[in-house]
C-alpha cells in the first residue's frame, strides 16, 4: 500500500491542489495550507466557500461568505479580484489568460485581466460557471439550462434550455461537449460540436444516480467522465461520436451502500482516484480496472481529491479535517 | 458513520408574515436577547436589521420545481446552498433561522428541508411561525391567498401589534386564526413580544414531539389546550365568545366543516377512530396523499394499530408523509387513532368513511 502522510485540519476543507508538486489545502473558515518545502498557513476569507486551481497552474481562485473574490499566488500572496458586501461568493471559474469568472446571484461577471468586468444577467440564480477550453466563452448553470456567453465580443448568448436546477458546469477537454449535475440526481449533457445554435445540441440524459452528483472528472483526453453520486465511481464515455448516448457507464470501484463523493483523474494516465463518504480512497486503471488500495476509511467524507504534476502524489481533503498526501510510488 | 454524519442535526426556525407583521423586530429580538444561544439567518433583504453579524445571509429567494413526478414538490435551491455552507461550519450556531418575504408560500421552504437528502441529513426543521397583523389581517385575507396558507402551514402564530386594536378585534382575530388552523399554538403579542421559547425550539416536525405541543392532540385538560371552532372536545367549556351562528358545537362527530367565516377557504378535517390495520391504513393514507397531495398544506396523525404496543405518529406536506413509532401506549391511555388534515377542497365525509374502513374491526 502506498505511503500516506497524514495532514490534520481543524474543520471542514473545501478543496485541494497542487500548484506545481506543493499541495495546498482550503478550509472551510477561510484559511489555505501551505504544504512541501517553504509550509505556511494564510488567512484567506472569512468563510471560505470555494477554491478552483488556475489553469495556468499558477495560482488558486477563491470565493467566500464574506463576498470576496481572491487569487492566491503559490506563495500564498493575495490578490482581491472583487469585493460584493453581504453577498455569499460560492461559485468562481478561473479562466484563460488571467480571466476570472464569478456569481452573485442572477449575475456572472467575467473580469479580465486587466481589471475590466462584464455582467451577464441570468433569469435565475447561477449555481455553476466554466470557462470553455478554448476562448473567452463562459457557461452558466442555472434552473432550467445552461446560459453560454462570449466575453471577449458582443455575441447572442446560447441558451441550453433543459427543465430542472442544473447546480454545477464542466465542458469536456475537447470543448465537444458540455455537462451539467442537477438537483434530481442526474447528469444532463450537451454536445455542442457541430451545432450551429444552441437548438442543434443534442441533448444526453444520464441519470440512475441514488444521490446527488457533487463531483466530476474528466480524463486526460476527455475520453472518460467520471462522476461521484453512488456507491461507485459512475465513469461516462465520451470517445465516441455522440458521446455515451445509448452507452452504459463503467462503474468502478463498487462498494455496498458507500457513497462515492469525490473523483479525480489522473493528469496523464487513464487512472481515477476514487473517495468515499467514509474516508477510504482507491485508485482504479480504466484499461483493466485494477483497484489499489490508497487510504483506509477516515474520519469523514473524502471532499476533494488532486494530482500533483508530476503524476506521483495524490492530496485529499475531508470534511472532518483528516487531510493527507499519498506518494503512489510508495 | 462518521461522527460529523450523526450529530444532531440543527434545527431550523420558518418565519413568516406579511410585510409590516414584525417579523424583523422578532429577529432583531432573538439576535439579541440573552438567551444564551446563537442563530444563523437567512433572509431575502438585510433590510432593517440592525445588528452586524456575520450569521446573517442574504439570499435571492429561489424556487426549484422537481421533476419527479410530484407536481406540488418545489423546494428553495437557495437554501440548499446556504445551509449547506452553514452546516460546514457548525459550531458558530446552534440555530437556522429563515425569514421569509411577506407574500412568499412556506410550503416550499419546509419541503427542502424534507426534500433534499444533504439538508435533511445535517438540519431538521423545528417550526413553522406566521406573524400576524391583528389590524390588517382581515385586508390580507380579503386580497390574498397567501396569509391564509401562511396562517394554516404554521405550528405557531403570533397575532401581533394587539395594542391597535380592542379586545373584540383581537379576540375576533384569534378566531378566524383558529378556524384556519386549529391545530396551531396561537399567542398575542404587542411589538413581537412573545417569549422566544414559545418560538424557538419547538419541534414540531419531530416525530418524538410533533404532536405533544400541538393543541389539537394534548388532552382536554392540558393547559395549553384551547377550543377551535373545529374543536372535537365533547365538553364544551369554551370560555370565548363564538359570534358566528352556522358553528354547532353540539356536535359530537369528526367532521371538519367549512369554515363560516367569510374569506376564509382553508379548512381542517379531524378523524377519530379505533385500533387500525396497517395494510388498509398505509395504502389508503397513501393514496390519499398522492391524489390530493396539492390540497393538503400539513397532516398530523396518531395512529393506534391493532396489536402494536406502540404509539405510531404520521406527518405530511402536500405529497410528502414520514411516520415512525413514537412511544409506547400509556397503561390507561385511550388506544384511538386520531388524523387531521388541513388543506382545501377536502371532502370530510369521504375522508372519514375511508379512514374508518381502514379500522382493523372494519
Amino acid at each position: 500500500m502506498p505511503t500516506v502522510a497524514p495532514y490534520d485540519i481543524e474543520g471542514h476543507v473545501v478543496t485541494t491542489a497542487f500548484i506545481g508538486d506543493t499541495p495546498y489545502f482550503a478550509t472551510a473558515s477561510g484559511e489555505i495550507h501551505k504544504l512541501g518545502t517553504a509550509p505556511k498557513v494564510v488567512k484567506a476569507h472569512e468563510g471560505l466557500l470555494t477554491c478552483v486551481l488556475d489553469p495556468s497552474d499558477k495560482s488558486l481562485v477563491t470565493g467566500g461568505e464574506d463576498g470576496r473574490v481572491l487569487r492566491i499566488s503559490s506563495e500564498g500572496d493575495i490578490t482581491k479580484l472583487a469585493n460584493v458586501p453581504r453577498k455569499w461568493i460560492s461559485v468562481v471559474a478561473p479562466g484563460p489568460q488571467g480571466a476570472v469568472a464569478y456569481a452573485v446571484g442572477r449575475s456572472s461577471y467575467v473580469r479580465l485581466a486587466d481589471g475590466t468586468v462584464k455582467e451577464f444577467a441570468e433569469a435565475r440564480t447561477v449555481e455553476g460557471l466554466a470557462f470553455a477550453p478554448k476562448g473567452l466563452r463562459i457557461a452558466a448553470a442555472r434552473y432550467n439550462g445552461v446560459s453560454l456567453h462570449w466575453a471577449g465580443m458582443a455575441a447572442e448568448p446560447w441558451d441550453l434550455e433543459w427543465k430542472g436546477a442544473h447546480t454545477a458546469v464542466t465542458f469536456s477537454p475537447d470543448g465537444r461537449f458540455l455537462v451539467t449535475a442537477m438537483q434530481e440526481n442526474a447528469l444532463h449533457g450537451w454536445k455542442l460540436e457541430g451545432a450551429k445554435g444552441p437548438s442543434e445540441a443534442r441533448n444526453m440524459r444520464m441519470s440512475g444516480y441514488p444521490a446527488k452528483v457533487k463531483s466530476m472528472s474528466w480524463s486526460p483526453k476527455g475520453k472518460w467522465l467520471a462522476s461521484s453520486g453512488a456507491p461507485a465511481a459512475i465513469v461516462w464515455p465520451f470517445s465516441a461520436k455522440d458521446g455515451p448516448m445509448g452507452k452504459a457507464p463503467l462503474e468502478l470501484g463498487t462498494r455496498a451502500d458507500i457513497l462515492v463523493t469525490s473523483v479525480s483523474f489522473h493528469g496523464t494516465d487513464e487512472i481515477l482516484a476514487i473517495g468515499f463518504i467514509d474516508g477510504m480512497i482507491l485508485a482504479v486503471r480504466i484499461a483493466d480496472g485494477k483497484e489499489a488500495l490508497i487510504r483506509r476509511p477516515g474520519k469523514g467524507a473524502i471532499t476533494s481529491m488532486a494530482w500533483s504534476g508530476n503524476g506521483r502524489l495524490l492530496a485529499f481533503a475531508s470534511e472532518a479535517g483528516d487531510c493527507g498526501v499519498v506518494d503512489i510510488a510508495g | 458513520m462518521s461522527e460529523a454524519q450523526t450529530a444532531k442535526p440543527i434545527p431550523v426556525t420558518v418565519l413568516t408574515g406579511y410585510l409590516g407583521a414584525g417579523k424583523t423586530t422578532l429577529l432583531n429580538r432573538i439576535l439579541t436577547e440573552n438567551h444564551g444561544k446563537k442563530y444563523a439567518v437567512i433572509v431575502n433583504e438585510f433590510g432593517e436589521i440592525g445588528i452586524d453579524n456575520d450569521l446573517i445571509v442574504e439570499s435571492d429567494e429561489e424556487i426549484y420545481e422537481m421533476n419527479n413526478g410530484c407536481i406540488c414538490c418545489t423546494v428553495r435551491g437557495d437554501l440548499i446552498r446556504v445551509v449547506e455552507g452553514l452546516m460546514r461550519r457548525p459550531g458558530r450556531f446552534d440555530g437556522i433561522i429563515v425569514e421569509t418575504t411577506g407574500l412568499a408560500d412556506p410550503v416550499p421552504v419546509a419541503q427542502t428541508f424534507f426534500m433534499d437528502d444533504d439538508v435533511r441529513a445535517k438540519s431538521q426543521l423545528d417550526a413553522v411561525v406566521a406573524l400576524v397583523d391583528a389590524k390588517h389581517l382581515p385586508l390580507r385575507l380579503k386580497d390574498s391567498r397567501e396569509a391564509e396558507d401562511q396562517i394554516a402551514f404554521a405550528d405557531v402564530v403570533v397575532i401581533n401589534k394587539i395594542d391597535l386594536v380592542t379586545k373584540e378585534e383581537a379576540d375576533r382575530i384569534e378566531e378566524i386564526v383558529r378556524a384556519i388552523n386549529p391545530g396551531a399554538r396561537v399567542y398575542r403579542a404587542e411589538r413581537s413580544g412573545v417569549p422566544l421559547d414559545k418560538v424557538l425550539d419547538q419541534g414540531a416536525f419531530d416525530l418524538e414531539r410533533a404532536l405533544e405541543n400541538d393543541p389539537h392532540f394534548l388532552d382536554h385538560d392540558h393547559p395549553d389546550h384551547v377550543c377551535g371552532p373545529d374543536c372535537d372536545h365533547h365538553h364544551h367549556d369554551h370560555d370565548h365568545d363564538h359570534d358566528h351562528h352556522h358553528h354547532d358545537h353540539g356536535h359530537d362527530h369528526h367532521h371538519g366543516h367549512a369554515s363560516a367565516i367569510h374569506d376564509v377557504t382553508v379548512r381542517s378535517v379531524s378523524l377519530r377512530g379505533g385500533e387500525m390495520n396497517p395494510d388498509k391504513f398505509f395504502p389508503w393514507i397513501q393514496n390519499v396523499t398522492q391524489t390530493q397531495g396539492p390540497n393538503i398544506l400539513r397532516l398530523k396523525g396518531i395512529i393506534a394499530f391493532k396489536g402494536d404496543e406502540e404509539r405510531y405518529v404520521v406527518q405530511g406536506v402536500h405529497m410528502i408523509i414520514e411516520g415512525d413509532h413514537q412511544r409506547a401506549w400509556k397503561a390507561g391511555e385511550k388506544r384511538e387513532s386520531r388524523l387531521v388534515f388541513i388543506g382545501r377542497e377536502l371532502d370530510p365525509a369521504k375522508l372519514e368513511e375511508a379512514f374508518k374502513a381502514c379500522e382493523a374491526n372494519a
